[in-house]
């Protein structure tokens, strides 16, 4: 029976994921619209968006090669497989013993990378540009996050991500100073590998300020669709890490019957709303930094994942 | 992990963290750039500290703790800052801060003595109770903080903020012990208040003579250069 079950929950999650990953994006662009005092695009726009592009024919460069044309399903199939990975609604999904966070890290890593390699394949200054400020980016958001998962490993005694949301929901880890600060730098590894405000403006052409869309400016068509899908897939990937960590409540745990799902459901909508709202209105009461600054927003990342690690070793007594 | 008193019970956990987020607060400060947001950050670390005091008297049922929280939610939370306020909107005060190392380095300095303070007051207070010894370690990071902040800021109105956070860690020390006197803490409380309108007069001295408050320019009425 479990073993069904198991696998029913996996396909729900994969199929939710791929429903909820537009929408997430529509909603936020339609806060922050609201709290601008604009109407708004509906909620839906994105959806559509994806829809017409997948529709369109791609327009290639003379030059480009088949790095340009993979690119998109490379970034687009590893970020599904990290999306796959992180739990909504219940625990104990039939891909849970591979739900291992240096994996969900690598893959995300993977689809940073085959979009690098793609903006840098036809030549253009501009991909180039935006590819070595992703490129960037990531030198130091990576430590910070692999210090954030270090923290989480040696409090729950794995890296399994399954097993640390188990541990967190039991509750037998209680509050933490180390959590608290993990939670900081992963918020901040969060806004940078998504490119929202502070990092990158996700809603700008202009040239001076974008990374991420400086990298794909290249591509269009159904291409296009399949960059724009894994962009906000990824979003919902990192909402998702943080509310199964640090959110960890309203989960069903490994084992438990179909029924606890709705209520599973119930709480992940929550979660993920709340911390969407949290986002628009961040974004709408800051600025952008300017690019140079960056580093030292995600370098202060790491000293706090550090310090989280620091702490941890306080209050285990190993010290 | 046997041995260790009250480990992973409620009341520990809380302490803990609002030690931690006034130690958060410290970094926050070395990491502001503008005059007001840093005294608004020094207004918050009053708050959680207050907090955090409130939460001892609660748990150590000691009442006379409550006073504190009140005289520092009352004197640092909200009366210093708007002091400060004041004197940043009197004297025109260039609002941008400029920091003696850049920020990433100087919040490095930072993580580093944290370190420091854990690995100088764990090994002293093996007898002490887990929640008093790290209760310590933090505050000793807020107070060498505090002197960070002294240090890498080049202006009189950080300076004197970087001395009042570091006061907040003396009173993080103070009301995590349990059995401090409140003698102790009121006097404290006292000194600072006054410190505070010394300095104030001080500025306004310091910025007639000079136009300006950079303190760099008290190097040349030292007598070295004469």
């Amino acid at each position: 029976m479990s073993v069904v079950v198991a696998l029913l929950a996996q396909l729900l999650h994969i199929g939710l994921m791929l429903l909820a990953a537009p929408l997430v994006v529509g909603l936020i662009r339609k806060v922050k619209a609201r709290l601008l005092g604009r109407i708004g695009p509906p909620i839906l726009q994105p959806w559509r968006d994806l829809a017409r592009l997948a529709r369109k024919q791609p327009v290639l460069a003379e030059n480009a090669s088949w790095v340009f044309s993979g690119a998109p399903a490379v970034a687009f199939t590893a970020t599904l497989a990290a999306a796959a990975l992180v739990p909504s609604f219940a625990l104990g999904m039939t891909g849970a013993p591979l739900a291992d966070l240096l994996v969900i890290a690598g893959l995300l890593t993977l689809a940073r990378c085959a979009l690098g390699l793609a903006g840098m394949d036809v030549g253009t200054a501009f991909g180039g540009i935006g590819s070595s400020r992703e490129m960037m980016f990531a030198v130091f958001a990576e430590p910070a996050l692999l210090l954030v998962i270090f923290t989480l490993s040696l409090l729950a005694g794995s890296t399994n991500l399954d097993a640390i949301a188990g541990a967190l929901h039991d509750g037998a880890l209680g509050l933490r100073v180390s959590l608290g600060l993990g939670l900081i730098a992963m918020l901040a590894i969060a806004i940078a590998e998504n490119g929202r405000i502070p990092v990158d403006n996700p809603a700008t052409h202009l040239e001076l300020t974008m990374v991420h869309e400086a990298m794909v400016l290249e591509y269009s068509g159904r291409h296009l669709a399949l960059i724009e899908a894994a962009a906000m897939l990824k979003l919902v990937v990192w909402l998702g890490l943080i509310a199964c960590i640090f959110v960890p409540f309203a989960i069903a745990p490994a084992g438990a019957p179909a029924t606890a799902w709705g209520l599973g459901l119930l709480g992940w909508v929550g979660k993920i709303g709340l911390l969407l709202l949290g986002l628009a209105g961040f974004e709408t009461a800051i600025a952008k930094m300017r690019v140079f600054r960056v580093p030292e927003f995600l370098g202060i990342a790491v000293l706090f994942a550090l310090l989280a690690v620091v702490f941890l070793f306080v209050s285990q007594g190993f010290a | 992990m046997g041995g260790h008193l009250a480990f992973g019970t409620f009341s520990y956990d809380a302490a803990h963290l609002l030690g931690g987020g006034v130690l958060v607060l410290s970094f926050v400060l070395l990491y502001q750039r503008r005059l007001t947001a840093v005294i608004n950050t020094y207004a918050l670390q009053a708050v959680v500290l207050s907090a955090a005091a409130a939460w001892q008297a609660w748990v150590q049922d000691a009442p006379h703790l409550y006073l504190t929280a009140g005289i520092t939610l009352a004197a640092k939370g909200i009366a210093i800052p708007l002091g400060m306020h004041r004197i940043v909107r009197q004297l025109q005060v260039n609002r941008s801060l400029e920091s003696a190392l850049g920020i990433f380095p100087s919040m490095a300095i930072g993580v580093g003595l944290v370190t420091l303070s854990i690995l100088v007051v764990l090994p002293v207070t093996p007898q002490a109770q887990t929640l008093t010894r790290e209760e310590l370690a933090l505050a000793l990071s807020v107070v060498l903080m505090g002197l960070l902040m002294m240090i890498t800021r080049r202006t009189a109105m950080t300076q004197v903020l970087g001395f009042m956070s570091l006061e907040n860690g003396l009173i993080l020390a103070a009301v995590s012990v349990a059995g401090m006197p409140l003698v102790v803490e009121l006097s404290v409380a006292v000194l600072v208040l006054l410190a505070f309108a010394v300095f104030g007069v001080f500025f306004f001295r310091i910025r007639d003579r000079f136009d300006s408050l950079h303190l760099d320019n008290l190097d040349r009425v030292g007598g070295m250069h004469r």
